[in-house]
């Protein structure tokens, strides 16, 4: 069989290595909005820290990344780009939906806010609070991790 | 708006990208190209959309586009009750809350005409010195970043943490408290805040060494910024600056000490002004003023230790909610809880104006009451707006490069300008 060595070796399902490195190697899509992105970068500051957790590395360039942190209000002039800036970046992808603005419209009901941000994109993961404390950002991320590790990884490709 | 119809618009509109254009003028041979910047850009500050033309490296033209984050925020305040409109005046500026709250608090308050206990006067400066302290310190960071210095965004960042969680402690929340309201404030300080807030002010001149330290002779921020993006006073009163931006052009215009609201005129403190109205003077400007800012939270705060327990809302049960305690016993306080939350007051018909002095410049709130429990109509007028007038100016005949920098320098907020 070929399997005769004297190099140590592991054997292991393709599905848990790929999760594993994608799960640990999230890297957010520099897009803040309004308030919330005051919060989210926050969570990368030096007291919350969220390079614990593999995801500090915010790309300027949606090409490079694969985690879109909607965070705060999409109006309707910006919703367009929005969806404009997830159709660039590559696959696999992963959407949260941070604070009550970017999940439901939050306080504002009114003629200018898309009431969701799940009309546009896919949602993964929902924030809420208004805003949302880092360590509910970070725990956020923590549950896409879980989420990313009990995926087929050939779903998402 | 239909998601169709997003989706339909979305090939017609901008991109996020870069889109890039060529023009040729036959008659000077000189080639331009017009370039996209935002609103999808890390370093505009939110989502502020620049359209550069250029020659080369320079900047021939520049037209800011903005209305990326109109969120309506006026027109959902005439739907609310006075009391509950306050909330929304956190989200529109949101980094300057406090001050905001106190704009539309003094606005509010001059159309029910009722006076205010004299230690919530002290705590709202208190608080508003220490939102001016947490915004300055996110532009610090945040312009430093761009112009390339990344560490001093870590530390700044820690600075202003403590100040959020000073905000924490009394309200419960990080950064949208509402905690000055009209009638007051919402409630006294809870045990242990004036230990942490002295904690944090006695560690911040050491922090401000370290600060000036870090950027003030460094020869790479002294080469990106002396000079850059030069506003003669009368370029900066024309396009309508104010607060920081304003001053470092050298017009000494400040509203605490020219049309002081909350008592500022019984604190020293002196306002920062700058001489040659680059990007240099306005960082000077703003460390100075966060000096200034520090001095005046000493003061305030000798005052509010100096009357415990003193009311910090008004007695006027018809503007402000009974103490807690009070529901409890008294069937009146119960009905007026009741009332103020579900109807809310009826301010006489008028028009009243709040300005304060912000950490962008002056935020005013205009409302007018047609005698109905809701304003008939807000108008905010929002310091950034403004300010941002000045970009075009500023960037002409410029480097790319140094777009950035006085994007930085102007102190921007998305939600100020769009509301
Ligand atoms: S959820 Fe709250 S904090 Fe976040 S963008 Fe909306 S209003 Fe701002």
């Amino acid at each position: 069989m070929g399997l005769e060595t004297d190099q140590p070796f592991l054997t292991v399902s393709m599905n848990k290595v790929v999760n594993w490195a994608r799960k640990n190697s999230l890297w957010p899509a520099t897009f803040g909005l309004a308030c919330c992105a005051i919060e989210m970068m926050a969570s990368t500051d030096s007291r919350y820290d969220l390079a614990r957790f593999g995801s500090e590395a915010f790309r300027a360039s949606p090409r490079q990344a694969d985690l879109m942190i909607v965070s705060g209000r999409v109006c309707k002039k910006m919703a367009p780009v929005l969806r404009q800036v997830y159709d660039q970046m590559p696959d696999p992808k992963w959407v949260i939906a941070m604070g009550d603005c970017a999940s439901n419209g939050g306080v504002f009901n009114n003629y200018a806010v898309v009431q969701g941000v799940d009309q546009i994109v896919p949602v993964d993961i929902y924030v809420p609070g208004c805003p949302p404390s880092p360590d509910a950002l970070i725990h956020a991320i923590m549950q896409l991790q879980e989420k990313i590790d009990q995926e087929r990884f050939s779903q998402r490709y | 708006m239909q998601n169709s119809d997003l989706m339909s618009e979305r090939s017609t509109t901008f991109p996020a990208g870069i889109e890039v254009e060529r023009q040729h003028d036959p008659d000077t041979g000189a080639d331009t190209m017009t370039i996209n910047m935002g609103p999808s850009h890390p370093s505009t500050h939110g989502v502020l959309r620049l359209v550069l033309e250029l020659d080369g490296e320079n900047v021939v033209r520049c037209t800011p586009h903005i209305g990326y984050l109109h969120t309506g925020i006026e027109k959902t305040m005439e739907n609310l009750s006075y009391y509950k409109a306050l909330v929304l005046t956190d989200r529109e500026d949101y980094l300057s809350n406090l001050c905001n709250n106190l704009a539309y608090s003094l606005a509010v308050e001059q159309l029910v005409d009722v006076v205010i206990p004299e230690k919530s006067q002290v705590l709202r400066v208190l608080l508003n010195e220490l939102e001016r302290i947490a915004s300055h310190m996110l532009w610090l960071g945040t312009h430093a970043l761009d112009i390339g210095a990344m560490s001093v965004f870590f530390y700044t960042w820690q600075d202003r943490d403590l100040i959020l969680e000073i905000k924490e402690h009394m309200s419960g929340v990080r950064t949208k408290t509402s905690w000055i309201c009209p009638g007051g404030l919402r409630g006294d300080m809870p045990s242990g805040w004036y230990e942490r807030v002295e904690s944090f002010l006695n560690q911040f001149p050491k922090r401000m060494e370290m600060y000036e330290g870090l950027l003030s002779n460094n020869p790479i921020w002294l080469e990106r910024t002396r000079g850059v993006g030069v506003l003669t006073p009368q370029d900066a009163l024309d396009a309508g600056l104010t607060g920081p931006s304003l001053r470092a052009s050298g017009v000494a215009w400040d509203l605490r000490k020219s049309n002081p609201y909350s008592g500022y005129e019984q604190y020293e403190f002196d306002i920062a002004v700058g001489q040659y109205g680059d990007v240099l003077d306005r960082y000077r400007v703003r460390m100075e003023e966060l000096r200034q800012s520090y001095e005046i939270c000493r003061q305030a705060m000798k005052r509010a230790l100096a009357m415990p327990g003193a009311p910090v809302r008004t007695n006027d049960r018809k503007i402000a909610p009974p103490p807690k305690a009070e529901l409890d016993t008294s069937m009146e306080a119960l009905i007026h809880h009741f009332k103020l939350f579900t109807e809310g007051y009826h301010p006489p018909v008028g028009e009243a104006l709040g300005v304060v002095e912000g950490p962008r410049g002056e935020k005013a709130y205009y409302v007018i009451s047609d005698g109905s429990n809701r304003p008939y109509r807000v108008r905010i007028k929002g310091p950034s707006f403004y300010n941002l007038q000045a970009l075009p100016k500023m960037c002409e005949g410029r480097l790319v490069a140094d777009v950035v920098a006085m994007i930085g320098s102007i102190d921007i907020v998305l939600g100020d300008i769009d509301r």
